[in-house]
């Protein structure tokens, strides 16, 4: 029952940003935050400040002011802060269809074309399942590599993630890249993010999917390219091809494990 | 006579009168504190499911000293996970329905709306009762929770479906109907108090009281009732079609083929994100309903308490409205990753920033009224600049929020949990507490103790700081895990969080004194007198505490409700019903 490190600011920052769309979010997470201190110290001073000079007790004898409204101070005060929200309008919604908006390209053949998702996850009560393009590199088929619980990708490129969930809502976020999408059933989801660092970070849960909704996490690991190559030949080659449909009683029978006694 | 013959048919009188007078009384004040009492002691019970929430989050998995053994026994002393997720369903559920919309429009609403228009009753008063009856049936859903799997639901207050739907998904199915029961219920009491409002505010002003000189308060009233009555029933045919949904097998919040743990797939064929729309339509104006009629009474005690007029009648009026009207466009917002289209998140952000500009014109506005006045720091004065000190916090917590790009990070985290907590205990419970020590010389004609007042308001407002400020830190901390620390990355946080929870216990041993100053001023509290702060408005006209009917005589309104220091006259302030 300790309290071990009570002061903040170890706890303060976002996790260091793993991928590039991630300073541009910093930068306005941090812009509008220094905007929002500001204001917070403006009108918390003067209150201070109006609560100290203006007590009854300073002057005991004079009546107050009389005055009801002031009507160039309340165009000041609506029109300056008014402008300042535009202004932040218009910057994060650049931000926002540069980063979030539209599925990335690329050129092929001079025509502009979004590349095929490389990883569809599917989320379950309570884990994650990965499956990788087999042999005719598409997802969706019968020969997916599937793996679970982790997660490996390449840097440096752009990465389009499938999301699809088995039973209820889930959410896949990964604070490191700025990165959170609902997984939602009956509906295919796409996310997207360039990595630009190598490591090992959490995937966390963050929609309320049930009793274990705590427990619901996963690894992603971000790898240099060649390195990724290998590690999908050594999944190619170790993977035992279970038939289409025991990929899916496979999956299932593991949930029901997990859950046993539930229903 | 015989006496013995006497009594039987005295008896059911006495008993009846009792009855009408206190219990189906059609009379607003008695039920809005009938309104004022259920809803204090549900405060107690959900500010009782915060605190656990917050042990297990302090000290996950472990006994908890003195009650675990007895409510968790089947566990072992623990709170389970299940258990925890209903802890802060129940938790939120309550607190919405059951504590801040019913003790802001039924307790406060029901209570002064008549006495400041200077009516002798509401429009329908018999309607006012049954809208009070029908919060009882709700009640009794959430107690009837306890005797089903799960002891409630545990779905979140938000019920997304599939979770809430499906029963091989959800430990607690029979919790989950009883919860839209409650909901239904809560909802149709909540929807014929703002007919009685509107038609009341509309009908029945005392002569020579226009709308614009009604007080903020009723101002307040009549737009909350606005934005209930036309909410609302998107609410209740929600809640119908998920009850459908439960007991009928349709498919209105199912995809095709859903199911959970290998189980028999429903017909499905529906939209999940259909109910998040419905729901949250519902629920964002319902943020408005739980904070304008708070902000309406702080305007009154501001000016009350700066013995001078409010700063900016009107534009406090117009941005009220304007709350109103953009708050049924913002709804969005809380699905910028939901898989809703991201072209709309954009609209969603625009109509979000918008909506921060009234907010910000009424803060400048209360400054503008405390400015050059002549303050009185009593009880209720302090929670006053109390709330508008944490409203502030939480409006600017709710910019960075309406940001898209960074919202999807702090989405669903306890950066989240600090902001609603900031608007909804920081803003509107510190408002309710104000108006609590400022109407209670009205309600029962004595006053609270005003030092141990302002004990209980600085203890609150520091604790409450404690409790939700570092929260603020948590934006990478999801919020409803039963245990974070299972993630290596969250670790670091358990300190952080213990913290929290000292200060949460603090804040809620600190209600034990406001309590105690309640019931005790109740029965020995110093005599108020009619108009113990010297105030403008009708209420303060009529004898503490007002008999049935109000009024000795009819009011008549000479002038608005906030001609305080009124440089013409020898007294600071200059009732509404004064003649000229």
């Amino acid at each position: 029952m300790a309290i071990n490190g009570v002061w903040p600011f170890a706890a303060c920052q976002m996790p260091p940003s793993f991928s590039t769309a991630g300073e541009t979010i910093d930068n306005l997470f941090n812009g509008i935050h220094v905007l929002a201190v500001v204001i917070l110290l403006a009108t918390g001073g003067l209150i201070g400040f109006v609560l100290w000079r203006f007590d009854h007790r300073r002057s005991p004898d004079e009546k107050a002011a009389y005055f009801s409204h002031n009507t160039t101070l309340e165009f000041v005060w609506t029109l300056v802060p008014g402008i300042i929200l535009v202004f932040l309008a218009f910057y994060q919604m650049s931000a926002w269809s540069e980063n979030k908006m539209v599925r990335p390209t690329t050129i092929v053949n001079d025509v502009e074309e979004q590349p095929p998702p490389l990883v569809l996850v599917k989320a379950k009560q309570f884990g994650w399942e990965f499956h990788y393009a087999g042999e005719d590199g598409v997802i969706e088929t019968a020969d997916d590599l599937y793996i679970e619980g982790l997660l490996v990708v390449p840097r440096g490129q752009d990465v389009v993630l499938q999301l699809e969930s088995r039973d209820v809502i889930h959410s896949f976020f990964v604070p490191e890249l700025r990165l959170k999408q609902d997984v939602v059933p009956g509906m295919s989801q796409f996310a997207w993010f360039n990595a630009n660092q190598t490591g090992e970070v959490d995937i966390l849960c963050t929609e309320l999917c049930g009793w274990g909704h705590y427990k619901m996490k996963a690894r992603l690991r971000i790898v240099e390219t060649d390195e990724f190559e290998t590690y999908i030949e050594e999944l190619r080659s170790t993977y035992k091809a279970p038939l289409a449909s025991a990929t899916e009683q496979l999956s299932k029978t593991s949930v029901a494990d997990a859950g046993v006694t539930r229903d | 006579m015989d006496p013995i013959q006497q009594t039987p048919q005295h008896r059911p009188n006495a008993v009846r009168r009792f009855f009408s007078a206190y219990v189906f009384s059609s009379d607003h004040k008695v039920i809005g504190m009938q309104f004022l009492f259920s809803s204090l002691i549900w405060l107690g019970i959900g500010g009782l499911l915060a605190l656990a929430v917050r042990w297990q989050l302090a000290w996950p998995w472990s006994n908890m000293p003195f009650f675990g053994n007895a409510l968790f026994a089947d566990n072992g002393g623990q709170i389970s996970p299940e258990f925890y997720n209903t802890l802060f369903t129940m938790h939120a559920t309550i607190m919405i329905f059951f504590v801040v919309i019913p003790i802001l429009s039924g307790a406060f609403g029901n209570y002064l709306i008549p006495l400041m228009i200077g009516a002798e009753d509401m429009a329908f008063p018999r309607l006012n009762m049954v809208s009070y009856w029908f919060m009882w049936p709700a009640f009794a859903c959430v107690i009837a929770m306890l005797f089903v799997p799960g002891y409630g639901a545990s779905a979140g207050w938000t019920s997304y479906p599939p979770l809430s739907v499906l029963a091989s998904a959800t430990p607690t199915e029979t919790a989950q109907t009883l919860w839209v029961l409650a909901l239904l219920f809560a909802g149709i009491s909540s929807m014929m108090g703002a007919i009685n409002y509107m038609t009341t505010i509309i009908q029945m002003r005392a002569p020579g009281m226009t709308m614009f000189r009604m007080p903020m308060t009723v101002w307040a009233m009549f737009v909350t009732a606005l934005m209930q009555a036309f909410a609302l029933p998107v609410l209740t045919s929600a809640l119908i079609m998920q009850l459908s949904d439960q007991i009928f097998q349709t498919g209105f919040f199912l995809p095709e083929n859903a199911s959970a743990n290998n189980s028999m797939a429903a017909s499905g064929g529906g939209q999940v994100l259909l109910w998040q729309h419905l729901f949250w339509f519902y629920s964002h104006p319902a943020v408005y309903i739980m904070i304008l009629p708070a902000m309406g009474m702080v305007s009154d005690m501001l000016a009350c308490f700066s013995r001078k007029p409010l700063f900016g009648y009107k534009p406090m009026i117009f941005s009220i409205l304007s709350i109103a009207g953009l708050g049924f466009v913002v709804w969005g917002h809380h699905m910028f990753i939901s898989g809703m289209s991201r072209m709309l998140a954009v609209s969603f952000m625009v109509s979000t920033m918008l909506i921060a500009l009234p907010s910000g014109i009424k803060v400048f506005n209360w400054i503008g009224t405390m400015w050059g006045g002549r303050l009185h720091l009593t009880t209720p004065m302090l929670f006053s600049v109390g709330f508008v000190s944490m409203f502030i916090i939480g409006g600017l917590s709710g910019i960075v929020m309406a940001a898209p790009p960074v919202d999807i990070v702090i989405h669903d985290t306890y950066y989240i949990v600090a902001h609603l907590h900031y608007v909804l205990f920081g803003s509107s419970i510190l408002g309710v507490f104000g108006a609590i020590y400022f109407w209670f010389p009205k309600m029962f004609g004595r006053m609270m103790n005003d030092g141990l007042g302002k004990v209980h308001f600085f203890l609150t407002f520091i604790f409450l700081n404690g409790t939700f400020f570092p929260m603020h830190f948590l934006g990478r901390m999801p919020r409803r895990l039963a245990d974070p620390y299972v993630y290596d990355s969250l670790k670091d946080l358990m300190g952080l969080n213990q913290f929290m929870t000292f200060c949460a216990f603090a804040m809620g041993a600190t209600q034990l004194i406001f309590i105690g100053n309640f019931f005790f001023s109740i029965f020995f509290g110093k005599r108020a007198g009619e108009n113990p702060w010297r105030s403008n408005t009708l209420e303060w006209t009529a004898p503490s505490p007002p008999p049935h009917g109000n009024f000795l005589t009819q009011p008549i309104v000479s002038r608005g409700p906030y001609e305080y220091s009124h440089p013409d006259r020898e007294s600071d302030f200059w009732p509404q019903a004064e003649e000229t």
